[in-house]
């Protein structure tokens, strides 16, 4: 029988990298999230692997680097504050083209804020963040189940696209205990890392992991084959959760903890006879342009729901078919103010047509 | 009888046969030299991973033919953490500048050390930021002027020349701490032998070994490269003594 275990979101999302075979971690103490780094500190040494607390964030996402220079899978973890010291080592990353995880449990902003939960930190992670227009591979969990599975997910999808990714989660997710089945990492044929640093052997080519391309026409080519590979990612792994999508009237999106919302507010309102829908993007970058494409040739309104002032609207605004209406009903993260399904719902039936 | 000629002097194998971007007089290319044949020396050329930093040596890889990567400016010994972490058994250097180790990098040289990582750091002290065009460092003398410093670097307003290789010797984590200088043929020579000790400290697995290495920047220092040469005896060498500040021989 399959174990099922009860644990926090942030203890699950440890657990998924070391099932993932990641066995360094690198981070540097924030709440919410300090429970990842007190799991790997304990669990790693057990396994063999290395745990290291360093002086920063900036300090652990280049040690994160290193690690990744060396071909290995390797993590690292903070909140928003956090986040935005790791700006310059992720560009580094994405310049040189290096897999690595990176969990973002967010916390209200901008400065110091608070530890609430909040999304206001999409833009930046969905937009690039650092300098030099890149991206990164963004999945955003929404139970502690799939902050457990999107761990598993992001090291591969990251290994084979040679793309840093991020988990952005916030503190609710990262806080909150459900049932986790833990499983073993899907046995999926990645390719070789033949571009890992080793110790030039006799003979061999020299490796060099690098984002400095200076020679005529180098850099632009360098971007071509980033920017390739970024559609790559939009035609083939964008993920989403749709429900009641086929005669819904009105859609609702939502991602992270304000999907779990919004999806008690959908069960409601269908209880009450409206008919709405939901599709919930998994992955923010690729964002799931298509299927709101495909969903609003139907249904022309989206009401989109964020713990934000408006992030991910945008994206959904830019991903509709042409004559969709998009809303936005939202608020910007603070102590308090976390929506309830209620308040979600009587939005829902002030867009929805037709209450019964 | 035929003549046979035997080469007393060779390249190290360690270094690429190219032509160096440095400027005339740059000691960039010496210290290149003497970390080159230190890694002959011990044979570990095909088990070393160096770690580039950003300055005039963002071009390691260009010069040494050994396996690279590249970190952000100062964050080199965060790099080589990950790296000596993930591959324990190689021998890992970062080759850093003053201005990347010692202004923007100085947290991660000092956590680097006190943790005791087992590296070998290779910093290359001009006393000003060579490569954005020789601004004031955090190293640059009293009294120098640099593009940034044009009255002179004043201890008032901008503190006085950080000293690395003794704050660093403070640090139990730190196994070897030295300074030397390439001005003359006699500090070539023991710049090389104490290159080699810092390089031994890591293959002894003695821990972290810091070399600091003063070092001419005529271009920036507006001097020809003789000038430049005798600058280093006449006002680094006073302010920054050579020396060996820490050694210990056991092993961590
Ligand atoms: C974050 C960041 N800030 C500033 C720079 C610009 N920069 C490049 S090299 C350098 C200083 C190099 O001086 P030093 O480390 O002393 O090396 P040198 O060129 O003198 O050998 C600076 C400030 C940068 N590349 N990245
Ligand atoms: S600018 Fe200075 S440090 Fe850079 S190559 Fe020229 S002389 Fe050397
Ligand atoms: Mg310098």
């Amino acid at each position: 029988m399959d174990q099922r275990l009860f644990v926090k979101g942030n203890e699950a999302v440890a657990m998924g990298a070391l099932a993932a075979g990641c066995r360094y971690y690198f981070g540097y103490p924030i709440t919410p999230q300090s429970d990842i780094p007190e799991f790997t500190a304990r669990e790693l040494p057990r396994l063999g692997g290395t745990f290291i607390q360093a002086e920063s964030e900036i300090a652990a996402i280049n040690m994160l680097l290193g690690a990744s220079a060396c071909g290995m899978r390797a993590m690292t973890s903070s909140s928003s504050p956090g986040i935005s010291l790791k700006q310059e080592g992720l560009s580094y990353m994405a310049g040189s083209e290096l897999p690595g995880l990176v969990v973002n449990i967010c916390r209200s902003g901008p400065g110091l804020g608070g530890i609430d939960a909040s999304q206001a930190d999409y833009f930046q992670a969905v937009k690039g963040g650092g300098h030099g227009g890149y991206r990164l591979i963004v999945l955003a969990p929404h139970s502690v189940q799939e902050m457990y599975d999107l761990a598993l997910l992001a090291f591969d999808l990251s290994d084979r696209y040679r793309i840093p990714a991020m988990l952005l989660g916030d503190s609710v997710i990262g806080q909150m205990k459900e049932a986790l089945i833990p499983h073993p990492r899907a046995q999926v044929e990645l390719p070789p890392k033949d571009w890992a640093v080793r110790g030039k052997q006799e003979g061999a080519p020299q490796r060099v992991v690098k984002s400095l391309y200076l020679g005529d026409g180098e850099l632009e080519a360098h971007n071509w084959r980033l920017h390739e590979r970024y559609a790559l990612l939009e035609a083939r792994e964008t993920r989403w959760e749709g429900l009641h999508t086929d005669d819904a009237e009105l859609l609702v999106t939502a991602f992270g903890i304000t999907a779990r919302i919004a999806k008690s507010a959908v069960r409601m309102a269908r209880e009450a006879g409206f008919k709405v829908g939901l599709l919930r993007p998994v992955s923010l970058f690729p964002f799931p342009r298509e299927a709101f494409r495909t969903v609003t040739l139907v249904t022309k309104k989206v009401l989109c729901c964020e713990l934000n002032t408006g992030q991910m609207v945008e994206d959904v605004r830019l991903s509709v078919a042409r004559d969709a209406e998009v809303y936005f009903y939202g608020r910007p993260p603070g102590a308090g103010s976390l929506p309830t399904p209620e308040e979600f719902a009587e939005q829902i039936a002030r867009y929805c047509g037709g209450a019964a | 009888m035929s003549q046979v000629e035997i080469p007393v002097f060779t390249a190290p194998r360690s270094l690429k046969p190219v032509v160096t971007h440095f400027c005339p007089g740059c000691q960039h290319g010496t210290v290149h030299r003497l970390v080159a044949e230190a890694l002959d020396h011990f044979a570990v050329q095909e088990r070393t991973i160096g770690v580039a930093s950003v300055g005039c040596s963002v071009f390691l890889y260009e010069y040494f033919a050994i396996d690279v990567v590249e970190s952000p400016h100062g964050r080199a010994p965060a790099v080589a953490t990950g790296v000596k972490r993930a591959l324990p058994d190689r021998v890992v250097f970062t080759y850093q500048g003053d201005g990347d180790l010692a202004a923007i990098g100085t947290s991660e040289i000092i956590h680097a050390a006190n943790r005791g990582e087992a590296l070998t750091v290779i910093f290359v002290n001009n006393t000003t930021y060579g490569m954005t065009g020789g601004q004031m460092a955090p190293t640059t003398l009293a009294g120098q002027q640099t593009s940034t410093s044009p009255y002179g670097r004043d201890p008032a307003n901008d503190g006085s020349p950080i000293r690395m290789a003794e704050l660093l010797a403070q640090l139990d984590g730190t196994r070897f701490s030295a300074r030397v200088a390439v001005d003359s043929p006699r500090h070539v020579i023991q710049a090389g032998r104490v290159i080699r000790e810092a390089f031994a400290t890591q293959i002894q697995a003695r821990g972290f070994a810091f070399v600091e290495v003063l070092a001419t920047c005529p271009t920036n220092w507006g001097m020809n490269p003789v000038q430049a040469n005798q600058r280093i005896a006449a006002e680094l060498i006073p302010c920054f003594p050579l020396g060996t500040f820490k050694k210990i021989e056991s092993q961590s």
